[in-house]
């Protein structure tokens, strides 16, 4: 990358009397070529990028935003339709519920492996494992939906395995982590007695590192609900799915009551997690 | 311990009538759930599904390598980056004002005592705005854009631009508020203007930690502008619903490596930038 011309750096010899400020750019200072660069990336990334900025400000965009904006403001509320967006609010809820009590078991059943829990454990296993939860969640969980419906169909099926895949391999490292920092004590009390791992597991590490587990647990699954609402866009069911539809056929009072219930499920699910979550650390 | 003490040892585990609640009341919430989210995982196993899925994943070696091919590829990845930073750059533009406006931490009302009704209110407001343009997810934000300017990178830029601005709006001003704001209530109580106040006390003292998170959400950008090519927002993930719509998996494998490879290359990026400012 090359450095777009610049003043020249002023002479780092103060002059007599009064200090200069330091130059603005010289070959040595890190700062200034990483903030040169910067300057190019988004330079790069708006020249190569075809955007329609005269499409986006033109008087019929506006138009259009507005006609969106004023039906927007509209929510529908028939009753029938409410009736389906409550189902729907229903299924995205479990779906994100369900997700993460699968990637809870499944994070866990990762973790031990992924985990080294005692100095001088050969956990031959702790890298390949390592490897395969970074790969699990390094995918989003849309495109792991994508990717499911392939073999599970259209509906809330792939969107409950595709938030229970990404979600695994975030748990599971969380889950790693606390186990490898939880404090050794207790296990070497007991792997010194003679007691077989995963009993040292289950009455030793487990005991001590399960309330970090939960509140991980009930912080993805706010991750999650947020994942659910829209998974359904790419066919996986709930909220996204009915969304998805109405945008389609431009039906925005329809549109509207949908993000709402969207807002109203997250700011539930939050509420629910925090109350649980005092109610466990107190 | 029970020989000292003579009592016989507590062969009962003390807590499982509390488990066992626990085991049931769990069962009780899971059953509506898997009713509600149809979850037959059998049909994986169905054999017409099955083999679907293993033709499709026997696919995935070896990916398409070929110099074609990896040329679009990288052609889209460069896409992604570009939607990310262009995002992030106009979620900055956007973000600074609102956040400049939004903080109490340059309220002089609030110098003696309680801010003024009037900047009060006009806080609030912007928090609320804030409030709003996060919440709305930013697939959403992509679809409506999608209907107004058309397929294209466009719509991403607009969408990431919008939901980010509100992140970053909401979690500059929580900075700003939360470290000492002795030097700039001093500035103040001087005579500096606000914008003065901002440059010589607040922003110094807050640098790193904001040029830190805001590097942290140019990673998450970047993970989101791959996701949002999937309602047609350009980038990788349009490229990649094409394909997966076609059942091609080596084309499929090739761009969920190379997606890989990306978010790895940004976490790296983004660690050792965030490690430079400390």
């Amino acid at each position: 990358m090359s450095a777009p011309p610049l003043p020249p750096a002023a002479p780092t010899q103060p002059a007599a009397g009064a200090p200069l400020p330091p130059p603005l750019f010289h070959a040595r200072c890190v700062a200034c070529w990483i903030v040169l660069s910067i300057l190019a990336l988004v330079v790069a990334s708006f020249a190569s990028l075809d955007l329609q900025w005269s499409r986006f400000f033109s008087l019929e965009a506006a138009q259009r935003m507005g006609r969106f904006v004023g039906e927007l403001l509209v929510p529908a509320t028939d009753l029938a339709f409410l009736g389906r967006l409550a189902a729907a609010s229903l299924e995205t809820l479990a779906m994100s519920a369900l997700g993460t009590v699968l990637a809870t078991a499944f994070g866990l059943l990762l973790a031990i492996p992924a985990s080294r829990t005692h100095e001088g454990a050969r956990a031959a296993a702790r890298a390949p494992t390592r490897l395969l939860l970074n790969a699990l969640r390094s995918i989003p969980e849309l495109v792991w939906a994508a990717l499911l419906l392939i073999s599970a169909g259209l509906g809330p099926l792939a969107g409950t395995l595709a938030l229970a895949m990404h979600t695994s391999g975030v748990l599971g490292r969380l889950y790693a982590e606390a186990i490898e920092n939880a404090a050794p004590g207790p296990a070497f009390a007991l792997r010194v007695q003679g007691v077989a791992e995963g009993r040292v597991f289950l009455y030793a590490t487990l005991p001590q590192i399960l309330p970090q587990l939960i509140s991980y647990s009930l912080y993805r699954w706010e991750n999650n609900i947020r994942a659910a609402a829209v998974l359904g866009v790419v066919g996986a069911g709930g909220l996204g799915q009915m969304l998805t539809f109405h945008m389609g056929l431009f039906q925005m009072s329809e549109t509207s009551s949908i993000l709402i219930a969207m807002l109203l499920l997250v700011a539930l699910v939050d509420l629910l997690s925090y109350t649980l979550r005092r109610a466990m650390a107190r | 311990m029970s020989a000292v003490t003579g009592a016989p040892p507590e062969l009962r585990d003390p807590a499982w009538t509390r488990r066992l609640f626990w085991l049931l009341a769990g069962a009780v919430l899971l059953a509506p759930m898997l009713v509600a989210t149809e979850f037959k995982p059998w049909i994986l196993l169905a054999p017409d599904n099955l083999a679907v899925t293993l033709r499709f994943v026997g696919d995935f070696l070896p990916p398409r390598l070929d110099g074609e091919f990896l040329a679009l590829v990288a052609r889209e990845a460069w896409r992604t980056v570009a939607i990310a930073t262009a995002g992030m750059t106009l979620a900055l533009l956007l973000a600074i004002p609102l956040t400049l406006l939004s903080t109490a931490a340059l309220s002089v009302s609030a110098l003696c005592g309680r801010m003024h009704a009037v900047p009060f209110v006009v806080r609030q407001a912007v928090r609320w705005l804030l409030i709003v343009l996060r919440s709305v997810p930013e697939l959403v934000w992509a679809l409506v854009f999608v209907r107004v300017v058309g397929l294209g990178p466009t719509a991403g830029v607009l969408a990431i631009a919008l939901t980010y601005s509100g992140m970053l709006g909401k979690v500059y001003g929580e900075i700003l508020e939360s470290g000492d704001t002795h030097a700039t209530t001093s500035l103040l109580r001087n005579g500096c203007g606000r914008l003065q106040a901002f440059a010589y006390g607040l922003l110094p003292q807050n640098a790193s930690e904001l040029t830190s998170y805001t590097v942290y959400r140019w990673e998450c950008a970047l993970r989101s502008s791959a996701v949002l090519g999937f309602v047609g927002a350009g980038g990788l993930g349009q490229q990649m619903d094409t394909s997966m719509k076609m059942f091609n998996g080596s084309e499929v494998s090739t761009m969920l490596l190379v997606f890989i490879g990306l978010v790895w290359l940004a976490d790296m990026v983004s660690g050792a930038l965030r490690r430079a400012i400390g």
